[in-house]
């Protein structure tokens, strides 16, 4: 057989998202467990996926292996569907699954994201699956997974404690901005992947079933809805999310996390959402920007505009 | 049964579009799991041979495979299914039900639950799923859920379990993160009370 | 005006068209073919499916061309196409005693039975670049050895008549292991690791890594005074047990590498003084990796035979994690995807924390100034 036709008969006939249903089966089994067992990482024998390890393959076999025809497709990277990684897991998706993709947020049943939660609240019935690149919380204060294992085993959250305590010694404060540590359901600290901890309040009681998937560590991990997560902190030193100065310059949304865009090289920048959906809902509603790009509405053009219905 | 009838019960009786509906079945497991006490339609058309109910062995089909070890127990077990199960998806059936990935049993007659493997504190995830089949999801002994996945509080009353299920589910709690996950099913009906629920009569806790 | 930057799609199928235009170069020269690739850079060919883990010359030629000679690259794409097959089953372990072998060498022994054998090897050519190869010229043939058609006895067999190298499985069919070797591609990873396990893990791990590690050993991070014990390089039968027709059926022929390194052992409380062994096999023709890898595998061993684990190729997690290029890649490289979000968090704290550091100094110089 040529290595033309050995490849063009067996490329052109993958499986319905992609992964064998063998491989299916043994990623569904992980997600079950860790269903059970809200914040442990299951072990999985993550496979090599079309794309680069670091680049979702662990969120990209837990949607192959939970995506159905019936599904709505969403994939961010960045809050934005349009960052050039959720451009292409989105494209695979739609090519070995023909699966209906959007951007809104509430017209999908799996979003899968990289790097931050939708502002908008999600809804009983979504799925939201996390590219996760390193899942042990405790990996940056003890390498060694044997030992980890047994920390979380023993439930010896010491270490994760002291450091956050150097933090605040050495800072006055946690200086953990990102991939903040939680505590799911009272027993598991978990990574909950490296979104600001601006979005780890949506983590806790959410509608939503929220998956994380590791394809280079081999971990699934899992948070039901409804299940406490809480962010670690002090009695002393309360966990605290970031504000923002100012609000959204195209939209004028306030209470949502903000990307800084340098506009010139004297100094000029401003701050949009980072959420592209949510800030082009608000806008489409109506809301305005100090400065937003949208034509109507003049006279709304500074500050928070008024929606016009 | 002569080996010929064997082999026509094995063929038959299995899902027509074993990836949809895979992961149709999945999916419902996935939302029961995530949703304890809730009740899920089976979406799928299923003849396992007796004694073996359809929502077993849609569960079967969907999720076990050479990899996963089944224990089959009385009122679940026959010549028939195994030759099914062997033949559908390749599970070996396990002797021991504590080396089991998956078990099926009837909830009249199903083991205590710690007959089954519970995983070890640092791998909890290396335990048997247990699929018990009951008369009917709702109408019987009201359990009251609270746990994971549940907003508050949520009632059930599946009809046919064991008269100490709540006193073995709270030894099963007990033991959290290790613990054996339940999966109800009646007809083309299912709900799940993983590890991490918990279970109590619901009379119990309004007097406690 | 601001105008969020949009078209991620009409960009990546940009750069992915002049990805192919650069890929085919020069229209007025030929484009290689995979035949030349399989022909012509056959250690190339033999890289990519040693750790690809997958023996198949002709997709491999493919995957190189298709990465413009990067190797990890190749050995990516070509690993993405092994996931997507079936197993049908696992071969019989392959006999290297009965290899027909091109190439063998020992340097523990002056003569051994069967002779030293040199094989295509680069050993003892002078690296004096070759202006003739430029051109097309005419090669000879090379004359052809005859074959004395008796195997090759090993040379750690012969050390084990005398019982001076410790036991491994002798051949005899009822010490074969009964546990089905692991397969870390279809299981999830675990440490501590069992040798099956560690030695896949090192025959697809990333030749330049263990190079640089087996050279640490030898450089006294973890010394385990090696002796090249053999290295021989030729085709073996691979066999697959067909359980219906009650034999063994043969698969074809495939080209490896196997080293066996011999090592000294002082013995400890358990084990008398014995030679112990470290053990390469690779798909294909490289020595240079199968060394390092046996090198490595003996590191590895440290705490099986009760020695000190000090230095890094005695790490398992440390070696195991880190030996997989096309992990490492896709990690590293994913430094590069859009990590604003983040930033953005830490750009904050870090105006933050300035902001109180210049406070800070402004309270004490005032301070400072109102004591003088």
């Amino acid at each position: 057989m040529s290595a033309a036709t050995a490849l063009g008969e067996d490329l052109a006939t993958y499986n319905f998202a992609y992964l064998d249903e063998q491989t299916k089966r043994m990623i569904r089994r992980a997600i079950l467990k860790a269903i059970a067992i809200p914040g442990y990482q299951v072990p999985f024998a993550s496979r090599e996926m079309p794309m680069p390890y670091g680049w979702g393959t662990g969120g990209v076999q837990v949607t192959a292996s939970i995506l159905g025809p019936q599904d709505v497709l969403k994939v961010i990277d960045q809050g934005a569907d349009d960052t050039t990684n959720a451009v292409s897991i989105r494209a695979f998706f739609q090519k070995v699954a023909s699966v209906a993709v959007t951007t809104k947020t509430r017209e999908a049943t799996i979003i899968q994201t990289r790097h931050r939660i939708p502002e908008e609240k999600l809804q009983a019935g979504q799925v939201l699956v996390y590219q996760v690149p390193i899942p042990e919380p405790l990996r940056f204060l003890e390498p060694r997974e044997t030992e980890t294992r047994k920390m979380h085993a023993l439930e010896e959250y010491g270490l994760m404690h002291v450091k956050l305590y150097e933090d605040i010694a050495r800072h006055g404060h946690i200086a953990t901005t990102y991939a903040y540590p939680v505590l799911v359901s009272g027993r598991y600290v978990m990574d909950p992947s490296p979104t600001p901890k601006f979005d780890n309040p949506k983590m806790d009681m959410s509608e939503a079933l929220q998956l994380f998937g590791a394809g280079r560590e081999k971990r699934i991990y899992a948070i039901p809805p409804h299940t406490r997560v809480v962010s670690l902190d002090f009695e002393d030193h309360p966990f605290e999310i970031q504000t923002f100065d100012e609000p959204c310059a195209l939209c004028g949304a306030e209470g949502v996390y903000l990307d800084e865009v340098i506009l010139d090289d004297r100094g000029g920048r401003m701050f949009v959402c980072s959420d592209t959906d949510h800030c082009e809902d608000r806008r489409a509603a109506g809301h305005r920007g100090s400065m937003s790009p949208d034509e109507a509405y003049a006279g709304h053009g500074k500050g928070e505009g008024e929606a016009a219905r | 049964m002569s080996e010929a009838l064997l082999s026509t019960v094995a063929v038959s009786g299995g899902f027509d579009d074993p990836v949809f509906q895979a992961q149709a079945v999945f999916r419902a497991l996935m939302d029961a799991m995530a949703r304890p006490g809730t009740v899920h339609d089976l979406p799928v058309s299923i003849a396992p041979p007796a004694p073996l109910g359809q929502g077993s062995g849609a569960v079967a089909l969907a999720i076990c495979d050479p990899d996963t070890p089944v224990w089959l127990g009385e009122g679940a077990d026959s010549e028939s299914v195994r030759a099914w199960l062997s033949f559908q998806c390749g599970a070996p059936v396990a002797r021991d039900a504590d080396r089991s990935a998956f078990a099926f049993a009837r909830g009249t007659n199903m083991p205590a639950m710690d007959a089954f493997a519970i995983g070890t504190q640092e791998y909890p995830d290396r335990s048997t799923t247990l699929v018990v089949e009951v008369e009917a999801l709702e109408g019987g002994v009201r359990l009251r859920l609270d746990g994971p996945g549940i907003d508050g509080q949520r009632v059930v009353g599946p009809v046919g379990l064991p008269e100490d299920f709540v006193a073995q589910r709270a030894a099963n709690r007990a033991l959290f993160p290790r613990g054996v996950d339940v999966v109800l099913v009646a007809g083309l009906r299912m709900m799940a009370l993983p590890r991490s629920t918990v279970v109590s009569h619901v009379n119990e806790t309004e007097a406690g | 005006m601001y105008v969020a930057v949009k078209g991620g799609e009409a960009a990546i199928a940009n750069a992915h068209k002049m990805l192919a235009d650069r890929r085919r170069g020069d229209r007025s020269l030929p484009s290689i073919t995979v035949e030349q690739l399989v022909e012509q850079l056959a250690l190339a060919v033999d890289r990519v499916m040693a750790e690809a883990s997958l023996y198949a010359p002709e997709l491999a030629a493919l995957a190189v061309k298709q990465a413009r000679g990067d190797m990890i690259e190749a050995i990516f794409l070509l690993r993405a196409y092994r996931t997507t097959l079936p197993r049908f089953g696992a071969s019989l372990p392959v006999e290297t005693g009965d290899m027909v072998a091109e190439r063998r060498v020992s340097a523990t022994y002056k003569d051994l039975p069967g002779g030293q054998v040199l094989g295509p090897t680069f050993d003892y050519t002078h690296r004096l670049l070759d202006p003739a190869l430029a051109g097309d010229e005419t090669v000879a043939p090379a004359p052809a050895r005859e074959s004395e058609g008796e195997p090759l006895t090993r040379v750690s067999d012969i050390l084990a008549q005398e019982d001076l190298i410790e036991r491994a499985y002798s051949g005899d069919p009822a010490e074969m292991p009964q546990e089905p070797s692991g397969d870390l591609t279809r299981e999830p990873m675990e440490f501590p690791m069992a040798r099956d396990l560690r030695l896949q893990a090192l025959a697809r791990g990333d030749e330049g890594f263990l190079l640089a590690l087996g050279y640490s050993t030898q450089r006294g991070y973890g010394r385990t005074h090696p002796f090249a014990g053999e290295i021989r390089i030729g085709e073996v039968e691979v066999e697959i047990d067909v359980p219906e027709l009650g034999f063994a059926v043969s698969l074809g022929r495939i080209r490896v590498t196997e080293c066996q390194m011999v090592n000294q052992f002082a013995g400890s409380a358990k084990l008398p003084p014995q030679f112990t062994r470290g053990y390469g096999l690779v798909f294909g023709q490289s020595e240079r990796k199968a060394m390092a890898m046996a090198l490595v595998d003996r590191s590895l061993r440290a705490g099986e035979l009760g020695e000190d684990r000090v230095a890094p190729a005695q790490d398992e997690e440390f070696v195991i994690s880190h030996a997989d290029n096309v992990q490492a890649t896709g990690f590293v490289e994913h430094l590069k995807l859009p990590h604003y979000v983040d930033f953005q968090a830490e750009l904050d704290l870090v105006r933050r924390m300035r902001a109180e550091f210049e406070a800070r100094q402004t309270r004490e110089s005032d301070t400072q100034e109102a004591a003088e």
